[in-house]
């Protein structure tokens, strides 16, 4: 009897475990592997600008002028730093009010109709190809602002609107998810004090879902400063801070877009442009962090 | 102003807020279809772009995007399903574990852009394989596995906790019990999941710039061999994708009727994408109906 | 050679720091029923689990005692765990067949395990689905799916289930409570039938049916075993006043 256990230890079975430990963990490893990597290159590539061509972080990070041809080539990239933030920043701030309204739409006012109808539409949003969004900014609301506004149209504002557009799904989902999360009870000893809906979703609603949306602005912003393509086609691509948020202007992506098939690898020029995407990869990280330790106040 | 009137006001201006909404994505599709369906003939979808001229098409292009999507689904599949599983079923409760799950977090924030990078100079340069359909696909790979983990994961933690333990119960192994108990009933999660993802695969373009390239060898689609160069089939050679060519001719385009072509092209680029989004949804109703509805 | 039973010595069950068994020790004989009682959360439905080792799969959930069956420790850290299990079948409370067809729900263990012949898995398919008195209501439907079934059948197809791999021991997990009083006695019936080929556990809240169904009856109360006697003594003849409570109905 002791003998049957015995012998069904050789079976298959161990080696079949083996063989899905094994895989599976390689997978992660690769993942794992993968994004090590890319911190590392990115890092060597971009820090070399410093160690190798001895340009100056604070003159990088402060310098107001982008010459890579110029004698002496002078790398400023305030301007495109400017831009990333300006055109993501102002974006969530279309974006946002826009998309707490979705929510409580959704959850609040019209839930049926919210579900059958505005939520595909906001995930049909998340879907759109950003260079159509791209394609769609240039072949209308830079013709608009250039008929309202002086200028030719491009710059800040537009790209910030189209953003907006790229971000909406993204603070609408989780503000969504925030919402329909709180607690029934919460919202029905507000009702039966005699508040209206208004006074509910302000009083109540709005600041305990506070940390929730923030999380939500914030994966915006951090979505609206990686996009390249749609903002570059509709920024202008001038390397200086623009005096209007209606004058041509540049971000870190659309600058590194628009250069980096034009420099030698290794070169000078090019180096400066692995230091933008070093900024960007670094404030990947910053956004992450915050994201995370908005989350975990939340669970407070 | 009284309570009431405040309500009322507020009340008008959310629901005003959301018609605007559809109203917006009602007008970006209508712009879209208005302005590019006119422009989509089987010509346009078949014939090779002009440089300069009028009536060029996309078709290579077109073909690109297709073949990509394919060459990148194949390599992040298997890839993303292990380390989903790994994460829903191998990974213990420890530090360690809550480390990859941020780096898989920081992973799927990384910007496209600097993916693509990414992958100029460690697939295309590092590891020689130029600018080609395989240096794209490895750059979307690592841009879509985040994703793909992170469905598989949520498919995984949806199959209820019984069925796992009926088969372990029966003396199965827990690899088996996971692809055979638990993946079936997580597929319809995973697969609606994994279309959407291909929709996104199919319209990104930063991460192609320097990978696959901008640009396609002059294809010759009567030669069916993959290692010659000119052959469609050839996964080493460059490739401009759809997503890309929109970008290009908008950036640089020559040809006089650069703008309907981008057009014609950002019009088939949303009805893909619509045509994804919609067959993900069709799908996960209709597994979710076959599985529930026979009770 | 005496017939397979299992005895557990000492078994202390605990989620993180509360001890949900203490130190349980119980015999099991082969050829009968074992039914374990006792209110909620007293830990019986725990110690059920921690028999095929199922509480691994609950993080946070540590084991020590010993499980003995045969001449082997299942809480032995070198158990094959998986061979093991295919020596203990489980029915739970809600009926879980796999989302596959009833043919399917049956060959799927036997296969694994190396049956491999088409006609002796319809074999095992008609033998397992004849045992558990379902082969009537399904043969002309052996490819259909099996959540087609009422509640009972589908009960009585994961018992056909887990009979299918020949287990020594059953482990049930209160496998009538969530069926309607028909199906319940279909269950029950099929258990006094079992019992003449293994040995089984069976967890109930059910006192009617602990009476109707086992030989032995153990009962729990905060994650200990208040007593463990023959069925008709404890039910006529308690010796502790806890039981007696319990039983009569002034707790639970």
């Amino acid at each position: 009897m002791a003998q049957s256990l015995e012998r069904q230890k050789a079976k298959p079975h161990i080696a079949e475990e083996w063989v899905g430990k094994v895989y599976t963990l390689l997978c992660i490893a690769f993942l794992i592997t993968t994004i090590v990597s890319i911190v590392y290159f990115v890092a060597s590539k971009g820090l070399s600008t410093f160690f190798v061509n001895h340009v100056s972080l604070t003159n990088l990070v402060t310098g107001l002028k982008w010459s890579p041809d110029g004698q002496p080539p002078v790398f400023g990239a305030l301007p495109f730093i400017f831009g990333s933030f300006s055109t993501s920043i102002l974006a969530a701030v279309i974006a946002a009010p826009l998309s707490f309204c979705a929510a409580v739409f959704m959850i609040e006012i019209a839930p049926k109709f919210g579900r059958r109808y505005l939520q595909p539409v906001i995930e049909l949003l998340a879907g759109i190809p950003s260079v159509v969004y791209g394609f769609v900014g240039l072949s209308v609301i830079v013709p608009f602002f250039r008929d309202v506004f002086p200028g030719q149209g491009v710059g800040i504002a537009a790209g910030a609107l189209v953003l907006s557009v790229m971000i909406l799904p993204t603070i609408t989902t989780i503000a969504t998810d925030a919402l329909a999360a709180l607690p029934k009870g919460l919202k029905e000893g507000s009702y039966a004090l005699g508040s209206t809906r208004w006074q509910t979703i302000y009083r109540i609603v709005l600041p305990t879902t506070l940390p929730a949306l923030m999380t939500g602005i914030v994966l915006g912003i951090a979505r609206a400063f990686g996009e390249a393509l749609a903002v570059q086609m509709v920024i202008g691509n001038a390397p200086h801070i623009p005096h209007s948020l209606f004058e041509s202007a540049s971000t870190l992506t659309s600058a590194i877009t628009l250069s980096m098939g034009n420099t030698a690898m290794g070169s000078v020029a090019n180096n400066a442009l692995w230091s933008l995407a070093l900024i960007l990869m670094f404030m990947t990280f910053v956004f992450v962090f915050i994201v995370r330790w908005l989350e975990g106040r939340k669970k407070l | 102003m009284s309570a009431k009137t405040a309500d009322k006001i507020a009340t008008a201006v959310i629901v005003g807020v959301a018609a605007f909404i559809v109203l917006v994505l009602a007008g970006l599709l209508g712009f879209i279809l208005y302005r590019g369906v006119g422009h989509i003939s089987f010509h346009f979808l078949t014939s090779a772009p002009e440089t300069i001229r009028k009536g060029g098409g996309i078709g290579p292009q077109l073909f690109n995007s297709v073949f990509l999507l394919v060459l990148t689904m194949i390599i992040t599949i298997p890839i993303g399903l292990g380390a989903g599983i790994y994460m829903s079923e191998y990974a213990p409760a420890n530090k360690i574990t809550s480390g990859i799950r941020l780096i898989v977090e920081v992973l799927s924030s990384v910007p496209s852009i600097v993916v693509g990078l990414f992958g100029l100079l460690v697939i295309v340069n590092l590891f020689g394989f130029g600018f080609s359909l395989f240096s794209g696909a490895l750059a979307l790979t690592v841009f879509n596995l985040p994703l793909m983990v992170r469905i598989t994961e949520q498919g995984l933690k949806g199959v209820p906790r019984e069925q796992k333990e009926a088969s372990l119960a029966l003396g199965l192994s827990k690899w088996k019990t996971i692809t055979s108990v638990m993946l079936p009933i997580a597929m319809p999660v995973i697969l609606t999941g994994t279309i959407l993802a291909a929709g996104r695969v199919f319209g990104e373009a930063a991460a192609l710039l320097f990978t696959a390239g901008m640009s396609s060898p002059r294809l010759d689609f009567t030669n069916w061999n993959p290692l010659s160069p000119f052959s469609p089939l050839n996964p080493f050679r460059p490739a401009e994708t759809l997503a890309v060519h929109i970008w290009k001719i908008n950036s640089e385009g020559l040809a006089p009727d650069a703008a309907q072509i981008a057009a014609g092209a950002s019009a088939v680029l949303v009805i893909t994408v619509l045509v994804f989004n919609f067959a993900a949804r069709w799908l996960g109703r209709y597994m979710y109906r076959k599985f529930t509805a026979i009770k | 050679m005496q017939s397979i039973g299992l005895s557990a010595k000492d078994l202390t069950v605990s989620y993180g720091d509360h001890a949900a068994v203490k130190r349980v020790s119980l015999d099991f004989s082969a050829k009968q029923v074992t039914a374990l009682i006792g209110p909620s959360g007293c830990g019986k439905s725990t110690f059920l689990r921690s028999l095929n080792r199922m509480n691994d799969l609950i993080p946070n959930c540590t084991v020590t005692g010993e499980i003995w069956i045969r001449d082997q420790n299942i809480n032995s850290p070198s158990t094959d765990v998986v061979s093991l299990r295919q020596k203990i079948g489980m029915v739970w409370q809600r009926p879980n067949p796999f989302h596959k067809s009833i043919y399917e729900n049956i060959a799927f263990g036997p296969r694994y395990h190396g049956t491999k012949n088409k006609k002796k898995l319809d074999e095992i398919v008609e033998q397992s689905l004849r045992k558990a008195a379902l082969w009537e209501e399904t043969k002309d439907r052996l490819h259909n799916s099996a959540l087609a079934l009422s509640g009972g059948q589908q009960q009585r197809l994961c018992i056909a289930r887990s009979i299918a791999v020949k287990p020594d021991i059953i482990l049930m997990d209160e496998p009538a409570s969530a069926l309607d009083p028909v199906s319940t006695s279909k269950i029950e019936e099929l258990i006094s039938e079992l019992k003449q080929d293994y040995c089984i556990v069976i967890v109930t809240h059910n006192m009617h049916q602990a009476a109707r169904v086992s030989e032995k009856t153990a009962f729990f109360l905060n994650g200990e075993v208040v007593e463990y006697d023959d069925t008709p003594k404890i039910f006529t003849n308690p010796q502790r006043p806890e039981t007696n409570d319990y039983i009569t109905g002034r707790f639970g």
